[in-house]
């Protein structure tokens, strides 16, 4: 099992003071009972006429990071785009801070404070890394700011002004997940965001996202690893065929652990 | 006075002129098409109507309210931009989840409405457009002589294509251009309005085509069929360019500009057909054109 070494603490807290250890350790352990601020309940959609979700139902809470495990083309990406709002056509209800967004396009939900980081990443081939980084816009106040973004990542930093694809693929992925950073959203998916990196990257992606948790930042994260995902998350929701078929919180995972080999098949 | 393979100075920079003031109207008309090419994908066909609504624009101006070119430059292009935004709005937009077949038949057939309407009111002879004493003088260079207005139209297409190749590489609005011509989904999703977006560009282009047109008014008639006759050779001198690329529809269009006037000078009989011929080659050697990227 990997581990990633302790969190480097930066010279400047990214939004107020940092958590000390004993806060850190006293904090309640976030749960479905936390406020939630993503509800998915009976999520249906479909690209043109197959129907690929058939009901999946999970909750998010204010600050929590849960995963969406499964084998592949169980439907986790498609989930996130249905959540997004760039899936075509999607049915059920998604509520993002009470609010249901089921019906509102892609555009409207990023204003409400989601951010997207695909699997494919969708670096900007004709944009600088400078260009690809700034090109979301703010949303809500309370982003990073640029230079914090350079401290989870200072890759980005040494090549800014080179185009956007012509970044390694660990850097890429940095980028896909640093430019939403900036925009002010609360709630961050992210698809795979390790998929297919050197382990040391896998380390540093990371401790980012535990990082992203600390500053209060609500992520859904789809991983194939759950050793990785382990480290990380308070949750974990096995999607099956386009729905969810079982939640594991984190510290049972443990217990857990031949039923979920079962269910991903590894 | 010295000669160049028998041709005479004057000849030969006197056609080299005229190519530059054909190239300054294939650069302004084909950098419209590649722009909205490039983010709406499709063809537009009603590119060279437009540019004819431009010249017109700047005729009734002067004719109805006598508003004169100075003004004409900078009214009529917004107007002619503003009639393209209402043609995306009303129908372009509902064509974009079908085949670029559709938008490329929707807007010929626009193209030949408002071409046969004008035709209707004005006739087919040609209207004079007087030119501005600003634009009627010139200046003898010694090898030349140069007329102010031929000197403006380059200097003002060469200003407006520069201007457009700088919004749209070098500032926020052009990358969100560029990143929605790649990937219109994910920047929607950064919460970027796509479909406004599309629409200004649209606009844009087709404004561009109307600045043609009033550039072209002093120069040629001004007839509903300017457009028609025109815009086969800058199709062409997009397809030599590669659809979609800014910088290269500027510089092909002011390259065959001057090709075209070389012909004319060294072989006439060949000038008609000249850039037809290199499109023919170019799409033999690199299919995407010149500046393309292939897809
Ligand atoms: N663009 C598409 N058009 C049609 N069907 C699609 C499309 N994308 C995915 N699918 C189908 O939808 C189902 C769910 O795919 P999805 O991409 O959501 O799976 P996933 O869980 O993310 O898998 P992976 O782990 O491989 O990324 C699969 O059966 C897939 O074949
Ligand atoms: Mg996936």
């Amino acid at each position: 099992m990997l581990r990633f070494p302790k969190i480097r603490a930066l010279s400047k807290p990214i939004s107020g003071p940092a958590m000390s250890e004993v806060e850190l350790a006293s904090r309640p352990a976030a749960g479905p009972s936390a406020r939630p601020l993503l509800r998915v309940d009976g999520l249906q959609g479909w690209y043109g006429e197959s129907h690929v979700l058939h009901g999946v139902s999970f909750e998010v809470g204010e600050g929590e990071v849960v995963t969406l495990l499964g084998r592949n083309g169980a439907g986790k990406t498609t989930t996130l785009k249905a959540v997004m709002g760039i899936l075509s056509r999607r049915s059920g209800s998604v509520t993002y801070d009470g609010r249901e967004t089921i019906k509102l396009p892609s555009r409207l939900i990023a204003q409400m404070g989601i951010a997207y980081c695909p699997e494919e990443r969708a670096i900007f081939s004709s944009l600088s890394v400078e260009e690809n980084l700034m090109l979301p816009p703010q949303v809500r106040p309370g982003g990073l700011t640029v230079e914090q973004i350079f401290e989870l990542f200072p890759n980005l930093k040494e090549r800014l002004s080179s185009q956007g694809t012509k970044l390694s693929g660990g850097e890429q992925q940095m980028l896909a997940i640093g430019r939403i950073l900036r925009t002010g959203a609360k709630l961050l998916l992210l698809d795979e965001p390790t998929e297919g990196l050197a382990p040391v990257i896998v380390q540093q992606i990371g401790r980012t996202i535990a990082r992203l948790k600390d500053e209060g930042f609500t992520i859904v994260l789809v991983e194939q690893n759950f050793h990785f995902a382990a480290l990380v998350a308070d949750r974990h929701y096995v999607v099956e065929q386009g729905r969810v078929i079982d939640t594991i919180p984190n510290r049972e995972l443990d217990a857990n652990i031949d039923k979920l080999h079962a269910y991903l098949g590894v | 006075m010295f000669e160049l393979l028998g041709i005479p100075p004057q000849v030969l920079f006197g056609q080299l002129l005229l190519g530059l003031i054909n190239g300054s109207f294939y650069a302004v008309l084909s950098l419209g098409l590649a722009v909205i090419f490039g983010l709406l994908n499709i063809i537009n066909f009603t590119h060279g109507a437009q540019y004819m609504l431009g010249a017109f624009g700047a005729w009734m101006l002067l004719n109805y309210l006598g508003v004169g070119y100075w003004w004409a430059v900078f009214i009529v292009p917004p107007i002619v931009g503003v009639t393209g935004i209402v043609l995306e709005r009303v129908m372009i937009r509902r064509l974009y989840h079908l085949d670029h077949l559709y938008g490329l038949l929707l807007t010929f057939g626009l193209a030949l409405i408002i071409v046969g309407f004008f035709r209707q009111f004005f006739g087919v002879s040609g209207l004079p457009y007087p030119p501005p004493p600003l634009l009627t003088g010139g200046y003898n260079l010694g090898f030349m002589y140069l007329p102010n207005s031929r000197a403006w139209v380059i200097v003002a297409s060469l200003i407006v294509c520069l201007a457009t190749w700088f919004i749209i590489e070098k500032t926020r609005l052009g990358a969100y251009l560029r990143a929605a011509t790649e990937n219109p989904t994910m920047v929607g999703a950064f919460g970027i309005n796509v479909p406004l977006l599309v629409t200004l560009t649209y606009g844009f282009g087709v404004a561009l085509a109307g600045f043609a047109g009033v550039l072209a008014a002093p120069i040629y008639a001004v007839n509903p069929n300017m457009g028609a006759d025109l815009i086969i050779v800058v199709f062409a001198v997009v397809v030599i360019g590669g659809m979609g690329s800014i910088l290269g529809s500027i510089l092909t269009g002011f390259g065959l500009g001057l090709i075209e006037g070389l012909t004319r000078v060294f072989y006439p009989e060949g000038s008609a057909v000249v850039i037809f011929v290199i499109m023919a080659l170019v799409l033999l050697v690199k299919p995407a054109g010149l500046f393309g990227r292939s897809v």
